[in-house]
């Protein structure tokens, strides 16, 4: 069964006489375990991908599936039913909560879930000692760097071992090393839990990560390989 | 599926508070000023009106009063009371009761050698009246009656004044028996006394009840019997009085005998009310302001919140509780301030540069501000309901937020 299925999926956007295909029926199936790199030039609806993927935004026309759950006609309750429990996501810019320290935030998505002290702080914890952050727990994210904070949002998308990963352009805001670490991190991670992950970027470094490689330009798909 | 994760909910409401400290702070202290003015006036208008109920219900009145069904339209002699029987006499000496008096009022003349006034000639017995009215503690000249006995007449200064007579001088008093036939007397003027309110020295004349009651032919009958509890605020135990009289006796509280009294104390709880009321309003103003700024400027982080799996009510809650958080820490200090000040005035407030006016409307020239648990749960009930009422529109807009869009947003 695929992790993620779209079909004829549309995103317009009305800007006064002007009509936006950010997305223009889209058909992509994702299966589990898969690790995917949407690439394409900016605006070529990326991240309007990932939104409809996530339950962020809702398509104009078409299905989306989740885990083998229909999406798209979800309330908003129920979509943020469906993220907390499904969905990790690292954003491209300011992924954590502010007034939360490093491990308070990598914490958060398993105290909405309502999983216990003991068992969230042995998670954060162990994870953030994954992404090389340990000694990092008590900082808030304005004491920490941007690839530091980077990590703390990838350790909190992957804690609560969501069926997949919806990350944009993660490396977007980080200098090469950093980038380096986080996509490293991620293949092991994909490896070893076993996590989808569908990564948008631009950037080739992380495209060479990638073992499916999705081309898009002005809404559409226009190559799909496997390498 | 409903269940709420409160911890965080309280750890992020309590954090985003401190964020912007100054403003939290400056929202904190119009809260505790405006929650301090809410109980510091209440508890002044409080001690305004209580002094005011007290002089006038020590003027006689006692907390509840026995009469006659008809004496309070005819208060003339053949509408008396027979003394107290036994079994009223017993219930008087509950421990509800602090004190009781029976007395003899009627309607009289009493004219001095230059003038002539229409007063009431009261008959009392003077150990039973010590606690329950004015008149033994407030003698300037003279002395005051010694037994149900005593022959002499005590008045008041306005009235000596008015009859341009003087200690030690008699009088003539004059009024109707039974019969409808005029009686008068002679009585020597023994003492004079003062009261607050200047129309009680003219009203009122005293002697000693078995005095009146021989002029008059009236036997052992009285007029009334006054009955004083621990507070007039609560007069429930007394009014059970009820059970031991008879058909020909009627029993009133002070607030039915009095209504302008009465309706004073009911308009004082509205007046409160209102006050409250309105000091919040204007407090309302800069808390809704608050909320909305410390929204507005978290939008993205709402947004990632809901990203990251946080329903909508969530979000409603947390900013609720972070209205309360904000409300409770100023509301703490408010009563705490107010509790001092009030704490350091309870000697009372001397008000006697304004006395003149205050005087006129009964009230004495130190006032001792009351401080009522009643009023301070008031006050604090109506801040947190109508702060969590005021909360509810920046909630709202926060929990409307769209993730996609709230994420968007720089
Ligand atoms: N909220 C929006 N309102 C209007 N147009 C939008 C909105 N979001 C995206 N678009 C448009 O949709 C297209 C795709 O955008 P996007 O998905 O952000 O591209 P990418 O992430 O590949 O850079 C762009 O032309 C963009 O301008
Ligand atoms: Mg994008």
């Amino acid at each position: 069964m695929s992790t993620v299925c779209c079909i004829d999926l549309c995103r317009f956007f009305v800007q006064g006489e002007q009509t936006v295909r950010a997305l223009d029926h889209v058909n992509l199936e994702i299966d589990k375990r898969e690790f995917v790199c949407l690439s394409g030039p900016s605006g070529s609806g990326k991240t309007t991908l990932l939104n409809a993927i996530g339950g962020l935004d809702k398509p104009t026309s078409g299905e989306v599936w989740v885990a083998g759950q229909r999406i798209d006609g979800l309330d908003k309750a129920d979509l943020a039913n469906m993220r907390l429990h499904h969905i990790g996501f690292v954003f491209q810019a300011y992924n954590l909560i502010p007034v939360l320290t490093a491990r308070e935030n990598v914490e958060f998505v398993m105290q909405v879930q309502g999983v216990t002290a003991s068992e969230r702080r042995d998670r954060s914890m162990a994870l953030l000692k994954e992404v090389g952050l340990e000694d990092m727990e008590e900082r808030r994210p304005a004491q920490l760097s941007g690839g530091q904070q980077q990590r703390v949002a990838v350790a909190r998308a992957i804690v609560s071992n969501p069926a997949m990963v919806l990350a944009d352009e993660p490396t977007a805001n980080l200098d090469s090393v950093s980038a380096e670490h986080l996509m490293g991190l991620f293949v092991n991670l994909n490896e070893k839990h076993q996590t989808t992950f569908i990564i948008s970027t631009h950037d080739q470094r992380v495209m060479s990560y990638a073992r499916r490689l999705i081309g898009m330009v002005d809404g559409r798909i226009v190559t799909d390989e496997i390498r | 599926m409903t269940r709420m994760p409160v911890t965080i909910l309280f750890r992020l409401a309590w954090r985003n508070l401190w964020r912007n400290y100054r403003r939290t702070l400056i929202m904190l202290g119009a809260i505790t000023v405006g929650v301090w003015a809410m109980i510091f006036m209440t508890a002044l208008m409080r001690g305004m009106v209580d002094d005011m109920v007290k002089t006038a219900v020590r003027s006689l009145p006692g907390h509840v009063q026995i009469h006659h069904p008809r004496f309070r339209d005819d208060p003339s002699i053949a509408n008396s009371l027979p003394p107290p029987g036994e079994v009223l006499v017993d219930a008087l000496s509950s421990d509800q009761v602090v004190g009781w008096a029976a007395r003899v009022r009627v309607p009289a003349v009493v004219t001095s050698e230059r003038d002539t006034r229409g007063t009431t000639l009261v008959g009392i017995d003077p150990e039973a009246e010590s606690g329950l009215s004015f008149i033994a503690d407030d003698m300037i000249e003279g002395r005051f009656l010694q037994s149900f006995e005593d022959d002499g007449l005590v008045v008041g200064r306005k009235m000596l004044d008015n009859l341009e007579t003087k200690l030690g001088r008699r009088v003539v008093v004059m009024s109707q028996d039974a019969e409808n036939e005029i009686i008068d007397r002679g009585f020597r003027v023994v003492g004079v006394f003062e009261s607050k309110l200047e129309t009680t020295e003219e009203r009122f004349i005293f002697t000693g009840r078995k005095t009146v009651q021989s002029m008059l032919n009236m036997n052992e009958d009285v007029s009334e019997i006054a009955v004083v509890g621990s507070s007039y605020r609560d007069v429930s135990n007394l009014l059970r009085l009820q059970q031991v009289l008879g058909p020909e006796q009627e029993l009133l509280p002070w607030y039915e005998l009095d209504i302008y009294l009465g309706s004073m104390l009911t308009m004082m709880d509205g007046f409160v009310l209102i006050w409250i009321i309105v000091i919040f309003l204007a407090l309302s103003f800069g808390l809704v302001n608050t909320l909305v700024m410390a929204v507005f400027e978290r939008v993205r982080e709402i947004g990632l919140m809901q990203a990251l799996g946080m329903r909508p009510a969530m979000i409603l809650l947390q900013i609720l509780l972070e209205t309360l958080l904000l409300l409770l820490v100023g509301l703490a200090a408010g009563n705490l301030l107010a509790i001092l000040t009030l704490a350091a005035l309870s000697d009372g407030i001397d008000l006697s540069i304004v006395s003149e006016a205050m005087q006129m409307m009964g009230v004495a020239n130190v006032l001792y501000p009351s401080l009522q648990i009643g009023d301070i749960v008031l006050a604090d009930v109506i801040v947190i309901v109508l702060g969590l009422i005021a909360g509810l529109f920046p909630a709202w807009r926060a929990a409307r937020y769209q993730p996609v869009q709230a994420l968007t947003t720089v």
